[in-house]
């Protein structure tokens, strides 16, 4: 299907349609949107500060690692889907909207640096824990994060002022 | 009174110019909803393990004493990054009935943040002695955190 007429299908989906007529709908999965963001970007910042050996030094990597993501991802769920039904009330002006894009670009980073992270730099961690030095690969990650994660809430905010 | 207030503060020169670059009022509100990031993730873990539903393999008073500082680092940000807001557009928030409930559940959330790191300071077991108590803490504090949330993002639909 072409992406033009799948935007205009998803947008006229009776759920795309009520997000967009309602009065409160939209506000409402917004504020969800918002609450299940800022769990996401702050949950994930405590790991990527420990990455840079800014925080929660009093406990190693692999703790900090195993205790926050959880939350990052169940946050990243509701997240989601909160923002996909915004996105179907008004897919088509969303889809060109150059800030809404560069917010999509960023995320999509932020899954980047997760997945080379987790992939490959975390799989050594036992060993660098053991002696005691973070590697560069993990605090490149960490700053990486917070700067990509920087950058999707400013583009998201920055899309709310260019409707 | 306070229309007239709004009024002499929307025309004084340094609120003409936040209302005028174009840049300065999403900036200020990305800086703002960093903030949020920060307070909200490090109180809703501390209230959840307050409840008792999360990070229970850690002590009560561990994870008190590791979050509550964030929120008094986060909080002089939020005051000033809230201040250019209102000194540019003032009648949007102190004329909007969700800014003052917000205001006031702010209120209301620092005493109790406060109440929960004193009462751990002083004795480390406090709040692992009192279930009902840590539990009905925890659903307070965490109730009003999302209500200054949600109330923060409906001034714009007022």
């Amino acid at each position: 299907m072409v992406i033009p007429e799948f935007l205009a299908w998803l947008e006229n989906t009776p759920v795309g349609t009520e997000v967009r007529q309602s009065t409160w709908m939209f506000p409402t999965i917004e504020t969800v949107h918002v609450l299940a963001t800022v769990m996401v970007v702050g949950s994930v910042a405590m790991l990527d500060l420990r990455l840079l050996n800014l925080a929660y030094r009093d406990r190693t990597i692999r703790e900090v690692h195993e205790d926050v993501l959880p939350w990052t991802r169940v946050s990243f769920i509701f997240a989601a889907i909160a923002g996909s039904l915004l996105f179907s009330s008004s897919a088509t002006k969303y889809y060109h909207n150059f800030t809404f894009r560069m917010k999509m670009l960023m995320l999509l980073l932020t899954g980047v640096n997760a997945a080379f992270f987790e992939l490959w730099t975390y799989r050594g961690v036992a060993k660098w824990e053991r002696e005691t030095r973070i590697p560069l690969a993990a605090k490149i990650a960490g700053a990486l994060g917070l700067l990509l994660w920087i950058g999707v809430v400013a583009f998201g905010r920055w899309t709310g002022f260019t409707k | 009174m306070i229309e007239s207030f709004c009024d002499w503060l929307a025309n004084t020169p340094l609120s003409l110019k936040i209302q005028t670059v174009m840049w300065i009022i999403p900036a200020v509100q990305t800086v703002h909803i960093l903030c949020v990031a920060l307070v909200m993730s490090c109180m809703a873990m501390m209230d959840l393990r307050l409840i008792g539903v999360a990070g229970r393999k850690h002590p009560i008073s561990r994870m008190v004493g590791r979050f509550v500082p964030w929120v008094w680092g986060a909080l002089p940000v939020l005051l000033a990054t809230g201040t250019i807001l209102i000194i540019g557009e003032p009648s949007r928030e102190l004329l909007n009935p969700y800014f003052r409930f917000k205001m006031a559940s702010l209120a209301v959330v620092i005493v109790v943040t406060f109440f929960v790191q004193r009462q751990n300071k002083r004795d480390a077991t406090y709040w692992e002695a009192r279930r009902i108590a840590a539990t009905a803490t925890g659903v307070f504090s965490l109730l009003l955190w999302v209500g200054i949330v949600t109330a923060g993002r409906w001034i714009a639909y007022y």
